[in-house]
């Protein structure tokens, strides 16, 4: 942190679309040899000034000075070539290519006789051993390897081309910890290089642990530019949200609820599991009760949610709901019995994009009525209202399309749309995954309010402390299978998962 | 946004949202063309009607006439389309459909009504059959579309073959006949038929949550299936539809001549459709669909191809002729070429502004 001249300087940086100020007079300065983090809610508008740093949008006003120059983007190559290289909150990678390919593309060394693939994958081979990565077979199929391993390829295709400044939008939202420490190890190595790394990340931790400097935006303005060291995290949170911080800690005091299991559970399935997928577990929810999965990525809890959905077809297990042994086979069997599942993969498999919040709101709602009895206006719009204000979807516009919303607010219109259903048992995977403190904590109040109400309830987060503070039983997941289950109580921390996950392993 | 919008008047609000609409420049290009048309026969609008009969007559007339199978065939493939299918093979079920029936009207002997309506049925059910084998082999088998269809569009142009021995086969009924040359109220028979048919389809499609679940589909199936979205029933449902109208199609372009010339009938009709829901705004990619698009779409290319005869233009250029205009059409379309105009828009609106305010 030597260097005194920042290599990115954005100033009084204003972006607006249709109805929209995205950005507002927005200082940004980013210096060689330190890890920037950019800090904001949900739609504070940390995605567009990095769409604006990497020529994705084009400004509305204010200046962009790289490495001391004026620059005006007009497309990512312009970004690229200015030596600003970025990898996404969601892979942009190509699934069908090889990892070699991924990392290469655009980058291919060329022969003679065109592009030379052998020497190709070498370079590929030594780009992904600059980040630790030298076990990974550049010849493997993208789609073979998981999803944090491909998180980890979008950098190293990020940094083939030398980059000078390395954007990391989220890249920690889909890794677990071990991975999160890989990732921080590749990025103190390339901090120290002189790389100078802007990261968005939602995980308070996370930040702590490596940044230097942050940022934080509200409401596409400006709040303030500190040193880490400088600020508690009360302060953070009380500049990103602008409330104080009382409200939040009143948080986590949803544990002293009663005790809901107790007597026939609502939703029970013995030996539920899928050859490939998850070894038969037993599971109980009772009505009012929030059942943690918890488990490190991969542990199998996203494939038992898939299973008690009926999105993936189990091939064994017993089902009873509400004391009638039963089959859900099908996501259309799954809401015909009050089950609704709401996905972790918010973008392949939650929200149709194209079209409004209005129609994505209605949808689950519809199908299980049959295409033949649609709707009335009328009903729909109820539902809109009902939601939109009851989850504070920002903005509240039912027509606008939901491709348009930030992270957050998409994933309160889907647990709306699943809210809709009236269902009795309700499934989460990752519901407050790549989402704000604030947005986070209302999806969390309204988990609680609807166990309350009686609602049974599946809560799968790879946050522990979430899972801990949130569930009444957590059912504890390893390498696709159920290792254990516990009653939470004031004696249980994420620790104790750890220890149970931990200590699974080395007994045997 | 849409709030001072509501405050203007209603016909100021038609107008702009015509304007946003992505087929506002096929209906550019239809008045353009019929403008053209204008400048080398200032009669060429016109309508005569006959006084015996109250038949209305006239080059617009032709052109609705010959619009009709058109727009069958393309408001079956914008259903497709909008799933991310397409349907390569409704030429070739047009084909089928004019075979049937001919060839059942030609052994019949008699040309009576119920001869008629049985070749009707007969070649709108082998279509049904056709669209059914489509749907299944895409929405149970998991094929392409693409692969699919265009198994059946060679598969559908033998059978063809088959049905007919080979032979351009004719036949005479006149109730048969009437459906491509009678009228209603003046107006050609396939035509009000064209439009009942797009109207009832139009209201199934809307009036239902129909619409709604196939572009969910198209836009996303695997969040469509976790809505809870049943997925085969609604694209078999599509291929069939698609099936049938071309059948309606084939009846339509058979009907005419009262033979179908089997190498002939319908031949490149499926790029038609295509052209024609592309035209109307609706993204080979899937999803959002217009069905008014692709009937003005269907209009723009029966327009297009009666020009083209009415000027003369040698029947050699007419592909290429018939592609230009469409492809200028294509970009104008495109949403660089739209934002473009919504800069140069937006400067003359806050220049405007700007005016006021000083």
């Amino acid at each position: 942190m030597a260097a005194t001249e920042p290599i990115v300087e954005m100033e009084n940086i204003s972006i607006e679309f249709p109805g929209v100020k995205a950005l507002q007079d927005v200082n940004f300065r980013l210096f060689p040899g330190e890890v920037h983090t950019l800090m904001g809610e949900n739609g504070a508008g940390k995605s567009t000034l990095i769409k604006a740093l990497t020529g994705v949008y084009k400004i509305d006003s204010g200046s962009i000075k790289v490495a001391g120059g004026p620059r005006r983007f007009t497309g990512t190559a312009d970004a690229q070539s200015a030596g600003i290289s970025t990898v996404y909150q969601e892979v942009n990678l190509c699934d069908n290519l090889t990892v070699g390919e991924n990392v290469m593309l655009g980058h291919e060394v060329h022969g003679r006789m065109g592009i030379n693939w052998r020497k190709t994958n070498l370079a590929a081979h030594d780009a992904l051993v600059r980040l630790g990565l030298g076990g990974l077979d550049p010849k493997a199929p993208l789609s073979s390897i998981s999803l944090a391993l491909q998180q980890l390829v979008a950098i190293s295709r990020a940094m083939v081309t030398n980059s000078k400044v390395l954007i990391l939008d989220e890249p920690t939202s889909s890794l677990d910890a071990n991975e999160v420490e890989g990732l921080f190890a590749v990025i103190r190595r390339l901090r120290d290089e002189g790389v100078a790394i802007l990261f968005v990340s939602h995980f308070l931790d996370q930040v702590y642990a490596i940044s230097d400097r942050l940022t934080v935006l509200r409401n596409g303005e400006f709040v303030g530019e500190h040193m880490t060291q400088d600020l508690s995290r009360g302060q953070l949170i009380s500049m990103m949200i602008g409330k104080d911080v009382d409200t939040l800690n009143s948080l986590g005091s949803n544990r002293g609820r009663a005790v809901h299991a107790v007597g026939a559970p609502y939703y029970s399935a013995t030996n539920l599991g899928r050859q490939g997928s998850i070894e038969p577990v037993d599971i109980d929810v009772h009505a009012g009760e929030v059942v943690g999965l918890a488990g490190l990525l991969g542990s199998g809890r996203t494939e038992l949610g898939r299973l008690i959905y009926g999105a993936d077809r189990p091939d064994s297990g017993d089902v009873t709901i509400d004391g009638v042994a039963t089959e859900v086979h099908s996501p259309v069997a799954a809401l015909a019995r009050k089950i609704a599942f709401s996905t972790e993969n918010r973008r392949d498999e939650g929200i149709i994009g194209d079209l409004t919040v209005r129609e994505n709101l209605i949808l689950a709602v519809q199908a299980r009525r049959g295409w033949a009895r649609p709707l009335s206006r009328r009903e729909q719009n109820e539902i809109c209202t009902k939601y939109l204000v009851e989850l504070n979807v920002r903005p509240a516009d039912p027509e606008r399309a939901i491709r348009n919303l930030s992270g957050g607010n998409q994933q309160k219109v889907l647990l709306g749309r699943w809210l809709a259903t009236n269902p009795e048992l309700l499934i989460l995977d990752e519901p407050t995954r790549g989402i704000d403190v604030g947005a986070k904590a209302e999806i969390q109040e309204t988990i609680a309010a609807l166990a309350e109400d009686g609602m049974s309830v599946v809560f799968i987060s790879s946050e522990l402390e979430e899972v801990v503070r949130l569930s009444e039983r957590i059912i504890v997941l390893k390498d696709h299978r159920k290792i254990g289950e516990i009653t939470n109580g004031p004696l249980v921390t994420a620790e104790t998962i750890v220890d149970i996950i931990a200590s699974e392993g080395s007994s045997e | 946004m849409s709030a001072p919008v509501s405050r203007q008047p209603s016909a100021v609000q038609f107008v702009t949202r015509l304007f946003h609409q992505p087929y506002v420049w096929a209906i550019v290009a239809l008045i353009l063309l019929l403008v053209i048309n204008l400048t080398k026969n200032p009669g060429y609008l016109g309508v005569s009607v006959n006084p015996a009969t109250g038949n209305l007559s006239g080059n617009v007339i032709d052109i609705l006439r010959a619009s009709a199978p058109i727009m069958m065939i393309a408001v079956g493939m914008t259903l497709v389309i909008a799933t991310r299918g397409i349907d390569l093979s409704v030429g070739s079920v047009m084909a089928v459909a004019g075979a049937v029936s001919m060839e059942f009207m030609n052994n019949a002997g008699t040309g009576s009504f119920g001869t008629a309506a049985i070749a009707v049925i007969l070649a709108l059910g082998i279509s049904a059959v056709l669209g059914t084998l489509n749907g299944i082999l895409v929405s149970i088998v998991g094929l392409q579309p693409f692969i699919t269809t265009l198994v059946m569009m060679l598969a559908g142009r033998g059978l063809a073959k088959v049905i007919t021995s080979g032979q351009n086969t004719s036949a005479t009924n006149e109730s048969f006949r009437w459906l491509a040359n009678g009228t209603v109220l003046g107006f050609p028979v396939v035509f009000v038929i064209a439009v009942v048919i797009v109207a009832v389809l139009a209201a199934l499609v809307r009036r239902t949550a129909l619409g709604l679940m196939i572009e969910s589909i198209g836009i996303n199936p695997k969040a469509a299936r976790m809505a809870g979205i049943r997925p085969v029933g609604i694209l078999i449902s599509v291929y069939i539809v698609s099936a049938v109208l071309a059948g309606v199609a084939g009846i339509f372009s058979t009907a005419s001549v009262m033979t179908v010339e089997v190498a002939k009938t319908g031949m490149t009709a499926e790029m038609d459709a295509i052209l024609a829901v592309v035209i109307g705004g609706t993204s080979l990619a899937g999803g959002k669909f217009s069905l008014t698009g692709s009937i003005i779409g269907a209009l723009l290319i029966a327009t297009l191809d009666k020009t083209i005869v009415y000027m003369s233009i040698p029947s050699s250029a007419t592909p290429a002729f018939k592609a230009i205009v469409i492809v200028v059409i294509c970009l104008l379309q495109s949403p660089r070429v739209r934002a473009l105009f919504n800069q140069r828009k937006a400067t003359t609106t806050s220049t405007r502004k700007e005016a006021v305010s000083a």
